[in-house]
Protein backbone atom coordinates (compact mmCIF):
# COMPACT_ATOMS: atom_id res chain seq x y z
CA UNK A 1 0.00 0.00 0.00
CA UNK A 2 2.64 2.29 0.06
CA UNK A 3 4.06 3.87 -1.87
CA UNK A 4 1.27 4.66 -3.78
CA UNK A 5 0.17 1.64 -5.92
CA UNK A 6 1.26 2.72 -9.56
CA UNK A 7 -1.75 1.98 -11.36
CA UNK A 8 -3.57 4.54 -9.36
CA UNK A 9 -1.11 7.12 -11.31
CA UNK A 10 -1.41 8.41 -14.78
CA UNK A 11 -0.70 6.40 -17.91
CA UNK A 12 2.84 8.72 -18.10
CA UNK A 13 3.85 7.80 -14.36
CA UNK A 14 3.01 3.85 -15.30
CA UNK A 15 4.78 3.60 -18.61
CA UNK A 16 7.63 5.38 -16.64
CA UNK A 17 8.09 3.07 -14.20
CA UNK A 18 7.55 0.12 -16.57
CA UNK A 19 10.71 1.67 -18.34
CA UNK A 20 12.64 2.66 -15.12
CA UNK A 21 12.82 -0.79 -14.17
CA UNK A 22 14.73 -3.02 -16.81
CA UNK A 23 17.48 0.15 -16.30
CA UNK A 24 17.50 0.35 -12.53
CA UNK A 25 18.18 -3.53 -12.86
CA UNK A 26 20.87 -3.51 -15.59
CA UNK A 27 22.71 -0.51 -13.59
CA UNK A 28 22.18 -2.72 -10.12
CA UNK A 29 23.85 -5.87 -11.86
CA UNK A 30 26.49 -4.13 -13.66
CA UNK A 31 29.67 -5.83 -12.43
CA UNK A 32 27.75 -9.16 -12.65
CA UNK A 33 27.00 -8.80 -16.68
CA UNK A 34 30.28 -7.88 -17.40
CA UNK A 35 31.65 -11.09 -15.93
CA UNK A 36 29.64 -12.68 -17.62
CA UNK A 37 30.24 -10.65 -20.99
CA UNK A 38 33.73 -11.68 -20.09
CA UNK A 39 33.09 -16.09 -19.86
CA UNK A 40 32.20 -15.79 -23.29
CA UNK A 41 34.35 -14.20 -25.24
CA UNK A 42 37.22 -15.71 -26.90
CA UNK A 43 41.34 -15.00 -25.57
CA UNK A 44 41.94 -13.65 -29.00
CA UNK A 45 39.22 -10.30 -28.10
CA UNK A 46 41.56 -9.52 -24.30
CA UNK A 47 44.96 -9.87 -26.62
CA UNK A 48 44.14 -7.68 -29.11
CA UNK A 49 42.84 -4.90 -26.42
CA UNK A 50 39.02 -5.41 -27.06
CA UNK A 51 37.43 -5.61 -23.48
CA UNK A 52 34.10 -4.07 -24.48
CA UNK A 53 32.69 -4.69 -27.40
CA UNK A 54 30.65 -8.17 -27.72
CA UNK A 55 32.53 -11.17 -28.39
CA UNK A 56 33.80 -11.45 -31.70
CA UNK A 57 33.06 -15.26 -31.63
CA UNK A 58 31.15 -16.61 -29.01
CA UNK A 59 34.05 -18.17 -27.01
CA UNK A 60 31.86 -19.95 -23.86
CA UNK A 61 32.45 -23.53 -25.04
CA UNK A 62 35.76 -23.43 -24.91
CA UNK A 63 35.91 -21.18 -22.05
CA UNK A 64 33.49 -23.26 -19.55
CA UNK A 65 34.99 -26.67 -21.34
CA UNK A 66 38.83 -25.40 -19.76
CA UNK A 67 37.06 -24.57 -16.74
CA UNK A 68 34.93 -28.56 -16.46
CA UNK A 69 37.85 -30.17 -18.25
CA UNK A 70 41.02 -28.58 -17.29
CA UNK A 71 41.16 -27.51 -14.10
CA UNK A 72 41.01 -28.69 -10.58
CA UNK A 73 37.57 -27.39 -10.61
CA UNK A 74 35.39 -30.55 -10.51
CA UNK A 75 37.00 -31.68 -8.07
CA UNK A 76 36.57 -28.83 -5.85
CA UNK A 77 32.89 -28.31 -6.99
CA UNK A 78 32.06 -31.82 -5.70
CA UNK A 79 34.49 -30.79 -2.44
CA UNK A 80 31.89 -28.09 -1.55
CA UNK A 81 28.26 -30.68 -2.42
CA UNK A 82 30.30 -33.01 0.08
CA UNK A 83 30.76 -30.47 2.48
CA UNK A 84 27.58 -28.78 1.90
CA UNK A 85 24.94 -30.91 2.23
CA UNK A 86 26.28 -32.38 5.38
CA UNK A 87 26.36 -30.16 6.69
CA UNK A 88 23.07 -28.78 5.99
CA UNK A 89 21.32 -32.31 7.11
CA UNK A 90 23.23 -32.16 10.34
CA UNK A 91 22.70 -28.51 11.50
CA UNK A 92 19.20 -28.81 10.96
CA UNK A 93 18.72 -32.24 12.50
CA UNK A 94 20.43 -31.15 15.65
CA UNK A 95 18.38 -27.65 15.67
CA UNK A 96 15.01 -29.76 14.96
CA UNK A 97 15.47 -31.43 18.05
CA UNK A 98 16.76 -28.15 20.35
CA UNK A 99 14.62 -26.17 18.53
CA UNK A 100 11.41 -28.78 20.15
CA UNK A 101 13.33 -28.61 23.40
CA UNK A 102 12.87 -24.79 23.27
CA UNK A 103 10.07 -24.09 22.30
CA UNK A 104 7.63 -26.17 23.66
CA UNK A 105 9.37 -26.90 27.26
CA UNK A 106 9.14 -24.44 29.96
CA UNK A 107 12.30 -24.89 32.61
CA UNK A 108 14.42 -22.22 34.28
CA UNK A 109 17.44 -22.76 31.91
CA UNK A 110 15.22 -22.42 28.97
CA UNK A 111 15.71 -18.67 28.13
CA UNK A 112 19.21 -18.92 29.35
CA UNK A 113 20.32 -22.01 26.77
CA UNK A 114 18.34 -20.33 23.80
CA UNK A 115 19.86 -16.43 23.82
CA UNK A 116 23.86 -18.77 24.71
CA UNK A 117 22.97 -20.32 21.08
CA UNK A 118 21.58 -16.38 19.68
CA UNK A 119 24.92 -15.13 21.35
CA UNK A 120 27.24 -17.94 19.72
CA UNK A 121 25.88 -17.52 16.50
CA UNK A 122 27.07 -13.41 16.23
CA UNK A 123 30.74 -13.99 17.57
CA UNK A 124 33.21 -13.39 14.95
CA UNK A 125 34.58 -16.16 13.68
CA UNK A 126 38.57 -14.72 14.22
CA UNK A 127 37.69 -15.82 18.68
CA UNK A 128 36.93 -19.61 17.66
CA UNK A 129 40.17 -19.95 14.82
CA UNK A 130 42.98 -20.68 17.12
CA UNK A 131 41.42 -23.04 19.34
CA UNK A 132 39.08 -24.61 16.17
CA UNK A 133 41.95 -25.71 13.95
CA UNK A 134 44.12 -26.80 17.39
CA UNK A 135 40.88 -29.04 18.23
CA UNK A 136 40.86 -30.38 14.32
CA UNK A 137 44.45 -30.60 14.30
CA UNK A 138 44.13 -32.70 16.94
CA UNK A 139 41.45 -35.26 16.25
CA UNK A 140 43.37 -35.85 13.47
CA UNK A 141 41.18 -34.23 11.01
CA UNK A 142 42.95 -31.15 9.75
CA UNK A 143 42.59 -30.53 5.93
CA UNK A 144 39.72 -33.12 5.83
CA UNK A 145 35.83 -32.51 4.42
CA UNK A 146 35.10 -34.48 7.63
CA UNK A 147 36.69 -31.51 10.08
CA UNK A 148 35.14 -29.06 8.08
CA UNK A 149 31.54 -30.47 8.66
CA UNK A 150 31.72 -31.01 12.16
CA UNK A 151 32.42 -27.21 12.56
CA UNK A 152 29.92 -25.88 10.32
CA UNK A 153 27.59 -27.93 11.83
CA UNK A 154 28.18 -27.36 15.30
CA UNK A 155 28.33 -23.30 14.20
CA UNK A 156 25.11 -23.22 12.16
CA UNK A 157 23.27 -24.94 15.03
CA UNK A 158 23.16 -21.93 16.98
CA UNK A 159 21.37 -19.98 13.80
CA UNK A 160 19.33 -22.96 13.29
CA UNK A 161 18.13 -23.47 16.88
CA UNK A 162 17.05 -19.52 17.18
CA UNK A 163 15.20 -19.89 13.75
CA UNK A 164 13.46 -23.23 14.56
CA UNK A 165 12.85 -22.48 18.48
CA UNK A 166 10.64 -19.40 17.27
CA UNK A 167 9.12 -21.27 14.54
CA UNK A 168 7.96 -24.34 17.42
CA UNK A 169 6.42 -21.54 19.25
CA UNK A 170 4.27 -20.41 16.96
CA UNK A 171 2.50 -23.58 17.05
CA UNK A 172 -0.44 -23.73 18.27
CA UNK A 173 0.27 -25.45 21.90
CA UNK A 174 -3.17 -27.35 22.10
CA UNK A 175 -2.12 -30.01 19.71
CA UNK A 176 0.62 -31.29 22.16
CA UNK A 177 -1.19 -31.04 25.25
CA UNK A 178 -4.12 -32.68 23.53
CA UNK A 179 -1.34 -35.69 22.64
CA UNK A 180 0.10 -35.64 25.98
CA UNK A 181 -3.79 -36.60 27.46
CA UNK A 182 -3.59 -39.02 25.59
CA UNK A 183 -0.24 -40.70 26.93
CA UNK A 184 1.81 -39.93 24.14
CA UNK A 185 5.26 -40.53 24.64
CA UNK A 186 7.11 -37.48 24.42
CA UNK A 187 9.29 -38.38 21.85
CA UNK A 188 6.86 -39.84 19.86
CA UNK A 189 5.11 -36.17 19.76
CA UNK A 190 8.12 -34.74 18.39
CA UNK A 191 7.78 -37.09 15.77
CA UNK A 192 4.48 -37.89 14.74
CA UNK A 193 2.90 -34.19 15.83
CA UNK A 194 5.63 -31.60 15.76
CA UNK A 195 8.05 -33.04 12.99
CA UNK A 196 5.34 -33.04 10.22
CA UNK A 197 4.41 -29.44 10.63
CA UNK A 198 8.02 -28.35 10.86
CA UNK A 199 8.63 -28.98 7.25
CA UNK A 200 8.80 -25.65 6.10
CA UNK A 201 11.04 -24.66 8.72
CA UNK A 202 13.26 -27.21 7.62
CA UNK A 203 13.28 -26.58 3.85
CA UNK A 204 13.54 -22.69 4.62
CA UNK A 205 17.10 -23.72 7.09
CA UNK A 206 18.00 -26.68 4.52
CA UNK A 207 18.49 -23.99 1.67
CA UNK A 208 19.69 -21.04 3.73
CA UNK A 209 22.70 -23.38 5.26
CA UNK A 210 23.21 -24.81 1.75
CA UNK A 211 24.44 -21.08 0.42
CA UNK A 212 25.90 -20.08 4.03
CA UNK A 213 28.37 -22.88 3.86
CA UNK A 214 28.96 -23.18 0.19
CA UNK A 215 29.62 -19.68 0.28
CA UNK A 216 32.02 -20.23 3.57
CA UNK A 217 35.66 -18.85 2.26
CA UNK A 218 37.26 -18.30 6.02
CA UNK A 219 37.00 -21.63 7.36
CA UNK A 220 37.58 -23.51 4.38
CA UNK A 221 40.82 -21.48 4.33
CA UNK A 222 41.74 -22.27 7.99
CA UNK A 223 41.20 -25.40 8.25
CA UNK A 224 41.43 -27.04 4.36
CA UNK A 225 44.26 -26.47 2.08
CA UNK A 226 44.96 -28.49 -1.53
CA UNK A 227 42.96 -29.65 -4.09
CA UNK A 228 41.89 -32.88 -2.24
CA UNK A 229 39.38 -31.11 0.47
CA UNK A 230 38.82 -27.80 -0.10
CA UNK A 231 35.68 -26.25 -1.14
CA UNK A 232 35.08 -24.66 -4.46
CA UNK A 233 35.57 -20.75 -2.89
CA UNK A 234 39.03 -21.27 -1.80
CA UNK A 235 39.70 -23.23 -4.72
CA UNK A 236 39.04 -20.43 -7.48
CA UNK A 237 41.71 -18.83 -5.73
CA UNK A 238 44.67 -21.33 -6.88
CA UNK A 239 42.35 -21.83 -9.99
CA UNK A 240 42.62 -17.90 -10.90
CA UNK A 241 46.04 -18.36 -9.98
CA UNK A 242 46.93 -21.48 -12.41
CA UNK A 243 44.74 -18.89 -15.00
CA UNK A 244 46.52 -15.67 -14.16
CA UNK A 245 45.20 -12.67 -16.02
CA UNK A 246 43.23 -15.05 -18.61
CA UNK A 247 39.93 -13.26 -17.67
CA UNK A 248 38.12 -14.94 -19.64
CA UNK A 249 38.92 -18.16 -17.73
CA UNK A 250 38.72 -16.74 -14.14
CA UNK A 251 35.36 -15.14 -15.19
CA UNK A 252 34.08 -18.34 -16.79
CA UNK A 253 35.45 -19.91 -12.97
CA UNK A 254 33.53 -17.10 -10.83
CA UNK A 255 30.40 -17.97 -12.78
CA UNK A 256 30.53 -21.67 -11.95
CA UNK A 257 31.63 -21.47 -8.52
CA UNK A 258 28.78 -18.56 -8.22
CA UNK A 259 25.96 -20.83 -10.06
CA UNK A 260 24.81 -23.55 -7.53
CA UNK A 261 23.37 -21.16 -4.54
CA UNK A 262 21.85 -19.18 -7.28
CA UNK A 263 20.05 -22.05 -8.49
CA UNK A 264 19.01 -23.02 -5.63
CA UNK A 265 17.86 -19.32 -4.86
CA UNK A 266 15.26 -19.66 -7.74
CA UNK A 267 14.09 -22.84 -6.97
CA UNK A 268 13.46 -22.26 -3.37
CA UNK A 269 12.61 -18.96 -3.60
CA UNK A 270 9.82 -18.96 -1.11
CA UNK A 271 11.81 -20.93 1.52
CA UNK A 272 14.85 -18.74 1.04
CA UNK A 273 13.00 -15.58 1.70
CA UNK A 274 10.91 -17.12 4.94
CA UNK A 275 14.44 -18.53 6.20
CA UNK A 276 16.32 -14.84 5.26
CA UNK A 277 13.89 -13.07 7.34
CA UNK A 278 14.00 -15.55 10.72
CA UNK A 279 10.51 -16.15 10.43
CA UNK A 280 10.05 -12.77 12.06
CA UNK A 281 9.05 -10.53 9.68
CA UNK A 282 6.08 -12.28 7.82
CA UNK B 1 12.84 -30.28 39.31
CA UNK B 2 9.75 -27.95 38.39
CA UNK B 3 7.50 -30.46 37.19
CA UNK B 4 4.64 -30.28 39.40
CA UNK B 5 4.03 -33.87 41.40
CA UNK B 6 1.35 -35.45 40.30
CA UNK B 7 -1.07 -36.26 43.34
CA UNK B 8 -0.01 -40.26 43.85
CA UNK B 9 -3.41 -42.03 43.65
CA UNK B 10 -4.11 -45.69 44.20
CA UNK B 11 -4.85 -46.08 40.63
CA UNK B 12 -1.59 -45.36 39.34
CA UNK B 13 0.14 -48.17 38.45
CA UNK B 14 3.26 -48.85 40.88
CA UNK B 15 5.51 -49.81 38.35
CA UNK B 16 6.22 -46.94 35.93
CA UNK B 17 9.89 -46.32 35.48
CA UNK B 18 11.77 -43.25 36.91
CA UNK B 19 12.08 -42.15 33.39
CA UNK B 20 8.06 -42.43 32.70
CA UNK B 21 7.38 -40.05 36.35
CA UNK B 22 10.08 -37.45 35.16
CA UNK B 23 9.63 -37.49 30.88
CA UNK B 24 8.66 -34.07 31.01
CA UNK B 25 11.63 -32.78 32.82
CA UNK B 26 14.09 -34.51 31.17
CA UNK B 27 12.79 -35.22 27.71
CA UNK B 28 14.26 -31.78 26.27
CA UNK B 29 17.52 -31.94 27.95
CA UNK B 30 17.63 -35.24 26.05
CA UNK B 31 16.77 -33.20 22.81
CA UNK B 32 19.30 -31.05 23.79
CA UNK B 33 22.37 -32.98 24.05
CA UNK B 34 23.79 -33.12 20.79
CA UNK B 35 23.25 -29.45 19.89
CA UNK B 36 24.74 -28.38 23.51
CA UNK B 37 27.58 -30.71 22.99
CA UNK B 38 28.78 -29.80 19.44
CA UNK B 39 27.79 -25.89 20.45
CA UNK B 40 29.52 -25.97 23.52
CA UNK B 41 32.91 -28.11 22.20
CA UNK B 42 33.28 -25.80 18.71
CA UNK B 43 31.84 -22.63 19.57
CA UNK B 44 31.85 -21.37 23.47
CA UNK B 45 34.31 -23.16 24.60
CA UNK B 46 37.06 -21.92 21.94
CA UNK B 47 35.81 -18.63 22.68
CA UNK B 48 37.46 -19.07 26.42
CA UNK B 49 40.35 -21.07 25.23
CA UNK B 50 41.02 -17.95 22.71
CA UNK B 51 41.28 -15.56 25.91
CA UNK B 52 43.85 -17.96 27.17
CA UNK B 53 45.33 -18.26 24.48
CA UNK B 54 45.98 -14.44 24.25
CA UNK B 55 48.39 -14.61 27.50
CA UNK B 56 50.93 -16.73 25.74
CA UNK B 57 53.51 -16.50 23.12
CA UNK B 58 52.95 -19.71 20.69
CA UNK B 59 53.51 -20.95 17.03
CA UNK B 60 50.86 -22.94 17.42
CA UNK B 61 53.49 -26.13 17.36
CA UNK B 62 55.92 -25.71 19.94
CA UNK B 63 55.64 -25.01 24.16
CA UNK B 64 53.20 -22.21 25.02
CA UNK B 65 54.99 -19.69 27.08
CA UNK B 66 52.91 -17.56 29.70
CA UNK B 67 53.66 -13.45 28.40
CA UNK B 68 50.61 -11.93 30.84
CA UNK B 69 49.03 -9.29 29.40
CA UNK B 70 52.23 -8.46 26.57
CA UNK B 71 50.26 -9.21 23.35
CA UNK B 72 47.74 -6.86 24.54
CA UNK B 73 50.54 -4.44 25.43
CA UNK B 74 52.13 -4.68 22.60
CA UNK B 75 49.23 -4.31 20.21
CA UNK B 76 48.77 -0.49 22.02
CA UNK B 77 52.33 0.39 20.09
CA UNK B 78 51.26 -1.49 17.06
CA UNK B 79 50.43 0.86 14.34
CA UNK B 80 48.58 -1.87 11.88
CA UNK B 81 46.41 -2.53 14.92
CA UNK B 82 45.17 0.58 14.66
CA UNK B 83 44.94 1.05 11.45
CA UNK B 84 42.50 -2.17 11.29
CA UNK B 85 40.96 -0.70 14.16
CA UNK B 86 40.14 2.87 12.08
CA UNK B 87 39.30 0.66 9.40
CA UNK B 88 36.21 -1.03 11.13
CA UNK B 89 34.93 1.60 12.82
CA UNK B 90 34.78 3.42 9.03
CA UNK B 91 33.29 -0.50 7.73
CA UNK B 92 30.63 0.03 10.73
CA UNK B 93 29.55 3.08 10.07
CA UNK B 94 29.09 2.70 6.21
CA UNK B 95 27.72 -0.68 6.11
CA UNK B 96 25.10 0.70 7.85
CA UNK B 97 24.02 2.44 5.11
CA UNK B 98 23.16 -0.42 3.84
CA UNK B 99 20.00 0.07 5.88
CA UNK B 100 18.45 2.89 4.04
CA UNK B 101 19.57 2.36 0.87
CA UNK B 102 17.81 -1.18 1.12
CA UNK B 103 14.31 0.81 2.53
CA UNK B 104 15.06 2.94 -1.07
CA UNK B 105 14.85 0.02 -3.43
CA UNK B 106 12.07 -1.82 -1.48
CA UNK B 107 9.85 1.13 -1.69
CA UNK B 108 10.51 1.54 -5.48
CA UNK B 109 10.21 -2.26 -6.56
CA UNK B 110 7.25 -2.17 -3.80
CA UNK B 111 4.55 -2.43 -6.68
CA UNK B 112 2.10 -4.98 -8.45
CA UNK B 113 2.84 -4.37 -12.25
CA UNK B 114 3.77 -7.53 -14.49
CA UNK B 115 6.58 -9.53 -14.06
CA UNK B 116 7.94 -7.44 -10.56
CA UNK B 117 8.40 -10.85 -9.11
CA UNK B 118 11.41 -11.15 -11.35
CA UNK B 119 12.60 -8.22 -10.70
CA UNK B 120 12.63 -8.63 -6.80
CA UNK B 121 14.69 -11.95 -7.35
CA UNK B 122 17.17 -10.44 -9.78
CA UNK B 123 17.78 -6.99 -7.39
CA UNK B 124 18.07 -9.82 -4.57
CA UNK B 125 20.94 -11.89 -6.80
CA UNK B 126 23.58 -10.26 -5.33
CA UNK B 127 23.62 -11.84 -1.94
CA UNK B 128 22.96 -15.15 -2.75
CA UNK B 129 26.75 -15.26 -4.78
CA UNK B 130 29.95 -15.81 -2.47
CA UNK B 131 31.50 -12.66 -1.04
CA UNK B 132 34.73 -14.32 -2.83
CA UNK B 133 32.68 -14.01 -6.08
CA UNK B 134 31.76 -10.78 -5.64
CA UNK B 135 35.23 -9.94 -4.76
CA UNK B 136 36.53 -10.87 -7.85
CA UNK B 137 33.98 -9.60 -9.71
CA UNK B 138 34.78 -5.89 -8.30
CA UNK B 139 38.47 -6.08 -8.37
CA UNK B 140 37.51 -6.54 -12.35
CA UNK B 141 35.35 -3.68 -12.36
CA UNK B 142 37.90 -1.52 -10.16
CA UNK B 143 40.68 -2.84 -12.54
CA UNK B 144 42.48 0.39 -13.84
CA UNK B 145 43.27 -0.67 -17.51
CA UNK B 146 40.57 -2.39 -18.17
CA UNK B 147 37.59 -2.19 -15.83
CA UNK B 148 34.26 -1.06 -16.46
CA UNK B 149 34.53 1.87 -13.70
CA UNK B 150 37.73 3.16 -15.74
CA UNK B 151 35.43 2.74 -19.01
CA UNK B 152 32.48 5.30 -17.43
CA UNK B 153 35.21 7.86 -15.88
CA UNK B 154 36.72 7.41 -19.15
CA UNK B 155 33.47 8.14 -20.85
CA UNK B 156 32.55 11.21 -18.75
CA UNK B 157 35.91 12.64 -19.51
CA UNK B 158 37.83 11.73 -15.77
CA UNK B 159 40.80 10.40 -15.18
CA UNK B 160 41.50 6.68 -14.69
CA UNK B 161 41.97 5.66 -10.73
CA UNK B 162 43.07 3.07 -9.08
CA UNK B 163 40.92 2.41 -6.40
CA UNK B 164 41.99 -1.08 -4.80
CA UNK B 165 45.97 0.66 -5.07
CA UNK B 166 45.19 3.67 -3.82
CA UNK B 167 45.57 4.11 0.35
CA UNK B 168 43.17 6.72 0.34
CA UNK B 169 40.29 4.87 -1.95
CA UNK B 170 40.89 1.04 -1.19
CA UNK B 171 38.82 0.94 2.10
CA UNK B 172 36.00 2.66 0.80
CA UNK B 173 36.51 0.39 -2.59
CA UNK B 174 35.63 -2.75 -0.52
CA UNK B 175 33.24 -1.01 1.32
CA UNK B 176 31.09 -0.28 -1.36
CA UNK B 177 31.73 -3.83 -2.97
CA UNK B 178 30.30 -5.46 0.45
CA UNK B 179 27.31 -2.80 0.56
CA UNK B 180 26.13 -4.49 -2.80
CA UNK B 181 24.93 -7.82 -1.90
CA UNK B 182 24.30 -6.34 1.94
CA UNK B 183 21.71 -3.67 0.66
CA UNK B 184 19.89 -6.44 -1.44
CA UNK B 185 19.47 -8.45 2.22
CA UNK B 186 18.33 -5.26 3.53
CA UNK B 187 15.85 -4.85 0.67
CA UNK B 188 14.37 -8.20 1.21
CA UNK B 189 13.99 -7.83 4.57
CA UNK B 190 11.64 -4.04 4.25
CA UNK B 191 9.98 -6.05 1.13
CA UNK B 192 8.93 -8.75 2.96
CA UNK B 193 7.84 -5.60 5.74
CA UNK B 194 6.27 -3.68 3.67
CA UNK B 195 3.79 -6.58 3.09
CA UNK B 196 2.82 -6.67 6.82
CA UNK B 197 1.98 -2.53 6.59
CA UNK B 198 -1.53 -1.93 8.09
CA UNK B 199 -3.03 -0.55 4.65
CA UNK B 200 -6.06 0.75 6.98
CA UNK B 201 -3.35 2.90 8.83
CA UNK B 202 -1.84 4.09 5.69
CA UNK B 203 -5.16 4.92 4.39
CA UNK B 204 -6.45 7.09 7.20
CA UNK B 205 -3.01 8.83 7.35
CA UNK B 206 -3.75 9.66 3.83
CA UNK B 207 -7.32 11.11 4.11
CA UNK B 208 -5.75 13.31 6.88
CA UNK B 209 -3.11 14.67 4.32
CA UNK B 210 0.00 12.14 5.07
CA UNK B 211 1.95 11.85 1.92
CA UNK B 212 5.68 11.31 0.70
CA UNK B 213 8.28 11.73 3.04
CA UNK B 214 5.98 12.67 6.33
CA UNK B 215 4.34 9.53 5.76
CA UNK B 216 7.08 7.10 5.12
CA UNK B 217 8.68 8.98 8.32
CA UNK B 218 5.68 8.81 10.70
CA UNK B 219 3.42 6.00 9.32
CA UNK B 220 5.43 3.45 7.66
CA UNK B 221 8.99 3.24 9.46
CA UNK B 222 7.69 2.41 12.56
CA UNK B 223 5.74 -0.17 11.55
CA UNK B 224 8.55 -1.99 9.83
CA UNK B 225 10.67 -1.70 13.08
CA UNK B 226 11.02 -5.44 13.38
CA UNK B 227 12.39 -5.80 9.84
CA UNK B 228 14.73 -2.73 10.64
CA UNK B 229 16.16 -4.60 13.94
CA UNK B 230 16.63 -7.91 11.84
CA UNK B 231 19.02 -5.57 8.95
CA UNK B 232 20.67 -3.88 11.70
CA UNK B 233 21.83 -7.10 13.39
CA UNK B 234 22.85 -8.78 10.09
CA UNK B 235 24.69 -5.34 8.93
CA UNK B 236 26.31 -4.96 12.21
CA UNK B 237 27.35 -8.98 12.43
CA UNK B 238 28.24 -8.62 8.46
CA UNK B 239 30.74 -5.81 8.84
CA UNK B 240 32.52 -6.88 11.59
CA UNK B 241 32.61 -10.49 9.64
CA UNK B 242 34.27 -8.70 6.36
CA UNK B 243 37.11 -10.85 5.63
CA UNK B 244 36.38 -12.35 2.27
CA UNK B 245 36.29 -9.25 0.42
CA UNK B 246 39.85 -8.26 1.63
CA UNK B 247 41.45 -10.94 1.23
CA UNK B 248 40.30 -11.53 -2.09
CA UNK B 249 40.35 -7.71 -3.61
CA UNK B 250 43.65 -6.39 -1.62
CA UNK B 251 44.96 -9.29 0.73
CA UNK B 252 45.14 -6.32 3.02
CA UNK B 253 47.23 -4.32 1.04
CA UNK B 254 48.16 -1.07 -0.27
CA UNK B 255 50.77 -0.78 2.76
CA UNK B 256 48.15 -2.60 5.24
CA UNK B 257 45.94 -0.09 4.54
CA UNK B 258 42.82 -1.90 3.80
CA UNK B 259 43.29 -4.29 7.04
CA UNK B 260 40.63 -4.49 9.42
CA UNK B 261 41.02 -6.83 12.96
CA UNK B 262 39.52 -10.13 11.37
CA UNK B 263 41.87 -9.27 8.59
CA UNK B 264 44.88 -8.61 10.62
CA UNK B 265 44.26 -11.48 12.93
CA UNK B 266 44.25 -13.83 10.51
CA UNK B 267 46.80 -12.44 8.84
CA UNK B 268 49.25 -12.20 11.85
CA UNK B 269 48.36 -15.93 13.27
CA UNK B 270 48.48 -17.74 9.57
CA UNK B 271 50.46 -16.39 7.19
CA UNK B 272 53.53 -14.17 6.60
CA UNK B 273 54.21 -12.82 10.12
CA UNK B 274 54.89 -16.37 11.16
CA UNK B 275 52.26 -17.98 13.56
CA UNK B 276 51.67 -15.80 16.02
CA UNK B 277 48.44 -17.42 17.51
CA UNK B 278 49.03 -15.60 21.29
CA UNK B 279 49.24 -12.35 19.44
CA UNK B 280 46.27 -12.69 16.81
CA UNK B 281 44.34 -14.61 19.76
CA UNK B 282 44.29 -11.11 21.52
CA UNK B 283 43.33 -9.21 18.45
CA UNK B 284 40.53 -11.50 18.04
CA UNK B 285 39.69 -11.00 21.91
CA UNK B 286 39.74 -7.25 21.20
CA UNK B 287 37.41 -7.41 17.93
CA UNK B 288 34.90 -10.16 20.45
CA UNK B 289 34.50 -7.32 22.74
CA UNK B 290 33.46 -4.42 20.62
CA UNK B 291 30.97 -7.30 19.15
CA UNK B 292 29.89 -8.01 22.31
CA UNK B 293 28.82 -4.23 23.08
CA UNK B 294 26.19 -5.29 19.90
CA UNK B 295 25.47 -8.73 21.21
CA UNK B 296 24.34 -7.61 25.07
CA UNK B 297 22.20 -5.29 23.10
CA UNK B 298 20.30 -7.63 20.69
CA UNK B 299 20.51 -9.77 23.72
CA UNK B 300 18.54 -7.24 25.69
CA UNK B 301 16.04 -6.29 22.79
CA UNK B 302 15.28 -9.69 22.07
CA UNK B 303 14.90 -10.91 26.04
CA UNK B 304 12.63 -7.73 26.42
CA UNK B 305 10.34 -8.71 23.10
CA UNK B 306 10.14 -12.11 25.01
CA UNK B 307 8.66 -10.93 28.25
CA UNK B 308 6.25 -8.68 26.45
CA UNK B 309 4.62 -11.74 25.09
Amino acid sequence: MFPKPIEKSSRNVQIGYQALLPVALIFWLLPLIAVALFSIKPAADFTTGDYWNLPSVFGGFENYGKVFFDSDMPRYLLNSILITVPTAIGAVALSCMAGFALGIYQFKANLWLFFLFVAGNFVPFQILMVPVRDLTLDLGLYNTKTGLVLFHIAFQTGFCTLFMRNFIKGLPFPLIEAARVEGVAEWKIFVYVVLPLMKPAIAALLVLIFTFIWNDYFWAVVLTQGAESQPVTAGITSFNAQYRAAYHLMSAGAVVAALPPVAMFFMMQKHFIAGLTLGAVK
Amino acid sequence: MTTPALPQTEYEPPRRSWYKRNEIAITPWLFLLPAILFFMVYVIIPIFQSFTVSTVAWDGLGEKEFVGLDNYRELLDDPAFWTSLRNNLIWLLLYLLAIPAGLFIALFLNQTVTGIRIYKSLFFFPFVISQVVVGLVFSWFYDPTFGLLNAILGFVGLGPINVLGDPTYVTYGIIAAGLWPQTAYCMILYLTGLNAVDPEQVEAARLDGAKGWKMLWYVIVPQLKPATFIAFVVTIVGALRSFDLISIMTNGGPFGESRVLSFYMFEVALSEYGFRMGYGAAIAVVLFLIMLCFIAYFLYSMYKEEKGH
